[in-house]
């Protein structure tokens, strides 16, 4: 069956537990074919749980999902030919060698390496000259590279990534993303997720979870664009008591701690002199002031609060 | 087909490269037969015992020297009264001893009655009773050699034979339980852990998203422990004969063709527990409690089943070890053909049957 999105869930909902516990809250949207698109959220947002739906490990109460054009609970062998996963842990044997846990994977997908090398090339190039080596004793990086061209052994057509790049180093981190980018242009749609809120300008579009619900899908420009205020970043001497006084101060209509900054979005126009004064008068010094973007991740703050 | 191969071969490289755990596996079954064998043993032989002679006649000196020739006692010592005899029990190394009363060879002939005394050191009352009976043979012996000459009205000789094991050792029991106990650990326990270290790891989670069906995943983690049981069973009866001179009586095909049904068993069980389970731990400790305790108390091999109380013995009938222990020993010790278990095999394939239709009912498709 030819279907239109690679992936597609309508009220997706799944509990946990006698309480009933809602993982995953009428969860829907859709992935483009050959997209690569990015769940984005803090731990605990469900995002797993969404992963294990649509890789048929889990069964959702309510709610439909299609991987590919094949319904999740019913289809499910289907599903499992044509989707490459990574789980959150890289799954690998640890007592076997690189090349082994490459040959297993490969046989385990009824294909061999050799088939579909080209794929895997570019990644597998790095770690080969470990390739008698334990995959226990590769370093976090090595692992999630192995890892990756496990789940890409078989050419899936959907590759499911959860969470690769925690715990990984920044430099690992960025060499991953550039794979992701060459993989789509094999034509794999990719979906991927992951804590880190600077790594959803790399995806095509993005979802926002929270709590088990979709708080937002758009590309990570549009939502940045229509971050409806100008913010304004502000910093002195005192966190605590910027944040205390700037809550105080009329014209402010939301602030956060936002790194060493605070972020603020006023009611009216912004002028900057009555408010160095008030955080003068305030007791705060050092103060410094300026307009910023809106990021991702002020995105996520102001749907959380809405 | 090819799939099935190479898994059975990653399978292999698990279990080759643990190095220690493949040690115990095979050092196991050679040290439970030596433990058994050489210590473990309730043989009596060489038993100590002190003597307390008031007669010093040659009827009790001449008794004294059977007892000592016997491969049963070893006269320690003699004492010179009860006070040094009760402090020599005291000391817990003497078991028994036999005290002969002044005028023992006078009585005997004189009166054609005389009295010998029999202690033992009953707090361990099988040894104790073992040791008496031993001991009252010796002097039923002696009796009748010197009474030869007497012409008695009548009497009842019974002439024993210990039938397929005229020596009474203690081996031809324990090899069975042994062979049981050795094939509950391999295939229960290390089946149990090695599945459900695959769901630890989160490798099972990437195993089932794959075309590969997930029943073979199982079935394929069970071939090595199907083989390293097999050859624990060799090893096993290669010591058993060649150390222990306990040679096969019956068919060794036989033997092995039951051996691999018992462990066709023990490894549906193991699927089972890891179905169940989610952690080594826990599969450990349930393979270890809930199989490894009914083997040793309900199989026969350690406590007779004849002696528990009837809810008991129909208990033991659904410990598959009870069976298999049977059928080895009816084998090995009786040298007993098919015709003779083949009801015993009957049950134990019922029970693999069930076990079988069980863990593959609970078999889940997905992780939860």
């Amino acid at each position: 069956m030819e279907s239109l999105y690679a992936i597609e869930l309508r009220k997706i909902t799944k509990t946990y537990g006698k309480e009933k516990q809602v993982a995953v809250d009428e969860v829907s949207f859709h992935v483009n074919k050959g997209e690569l698109f990015g769940l984005i959220g803090p731990d605990g947002a469900g995002k797993t749980s969404i992963f294990r739906i649509l890789t048929t490990l889990l069964l959702a109460e309510q709610g439909e999902a299609w991987v590919e054009g094949f319904e999740v609970r019913h289809e499910y062998r289907e599903i499992r030919k044509i989707a490459g996963y990574m789980p959150g842990k890289f799954s690998l044997y640890p007592d076997l060698t690189v090349a082994e846990n490459l040959n297993f994977f490969a046989t385990v997908f009824d294909t061999t390496v050799a088939e579909n090398y080209e794929l895997i090339k570019d990644i597998y190039i790095q770690i080969e000259p470990f390739k008698d080596r334990r995959a226990g004793k590769l370093s976090g990086g090595m692992k999630q590279k192995l890892a990756l061209c496990c789940a890409l052994i078989h050419r899936p057509r959907v590759l499911f990534l959860d969470e690769p790049t925690t715990g990984v180093d920044p430099v690992s981190r960025k060499e991953f993303w550039e794979m992701l980018k060459k993989l789509k242009m094999q034509g794999i749609t990719i979906i991927v997720s992951t804590p880190y809120m600077d790594e959803a300008s790399l995806c095509d579009r993005i979802a926002l979870i929270q709590y088990g619900k979709i708080l937002s899908v758009d590309t990570a420009e549009n939502m940045v664009k229509n971050y409806p205020e100008q913010l304004y970043a502000v910093k002195s001497n005192q966190m605590y008591l910027l944040l205390k006084s700037l809550r105080k101060y009329p014209e402010v209509l939301d602030c956060y701690a936002f790194g060493e900054y605070a972020h603020v979005a006023f009611k009216n126009a912004f002028e900057a002199a009555p408010l160095e004064a008030y955080l003068r008068k305030e007791g705060l010094s050092e103060i410094e002031m300026k307009a910023v973007e809106a990021s991702i991740e002020d995105c996520f703050i102001k749907l959380l609060k809405s | 087909m090819k799939q099935f191969v190479n898994f059975v071969r990653k399978e292999f490289f698990h279990v080759m490269r643990d190095r220690k755990t493949l040690l115990i596996l095979f050092g196991m079954p050679v040290a439970q037969i030596l433990i058994f064998g050489f210590a473990l043993t309730n043989e009596v032989k060489n038993s100590k015992l002190i003597v307390f002679d008031q007669a010093k006649d040659p009827a009790s000196q001449e008794l004294i020297a059977k007892i000592e020739a016997s491969r049963y006692f070893e006269v320690e010592r003699s004492v010179m009264n009860e006070q040094q005899m009760e402090a020599v029990f005291r000391q817990g190394e003497i078991k028994m001893a036999i005290v002969f009363p002044a005028g023992f060879n006078s009585g005997l002939l004189h009166e054609h009655h005389a009295q010998v005394q029999v202690i033992a050191d009953a707090s361990d009352p099988n040894t104790a009773n073992m040791l008496s009976n031993y001991l009252s043979a010796i002097v039923m012996d002696y009796q009748s050699t010197r009474s030869k000459s007497l012409v008695l009205p009548y009497r009842i000789v019974p002439e024993v034979r210990m039938l397929y094991n005229p020596q009474l050792k203690g081996a031809p029991n324990f090899v069975p339980g042994v062979m049981a106990l050795v094939l509950m650990l391999v295939c229960v326990m290390m089946t149990a852990i090695s599945i459900v270290k695959e769901k630890e790891t989160g490798t099972m989670e990437v195993l089932l998203v794959s075309p590969f069906k997930p029943i073979l995943v199982i079935i394929s983690k069970t071939v090595p422990y199907l083989i390293l049981s097999l050859v624990n069973v060799a090893s096993i009866l290669l010591l058993s004969v060649f150390v222990l001179e306990l040679p096969v009586n019956g068919s060794v095909l036989l033997l092995f063709g039951e051996s691999v049904l018992f462990i066709i068993t023990c490894l549906t069980v193991g699927i089972f527990i890891s179905v169940k389970t989610d952690s080594q731990q826990v599969a450990m400790l349930i393979s270890l409690m809930g199989m490894l305790l009914p083997t040793v108390l309900f199989s026969g091999f350690m406590f007779p089943i004849e002696n528990m109380p009837y809810p008991l013995q129909l208990f033991s009938n659904v410990v598959p070890a009870k069976w298999f222990y049977i059928i080895v020993k009816s084998i090995m010790i009786k040298g007993l053909g098919f015709e003779a278990i083949w009801k015993e095999t009957l049950i134990l394939a019922g029970i693999t049957v069930v076990l079988l239709v069980i863990s593959l009912k609970s078999f889940k498709i997905r992780l939860s």
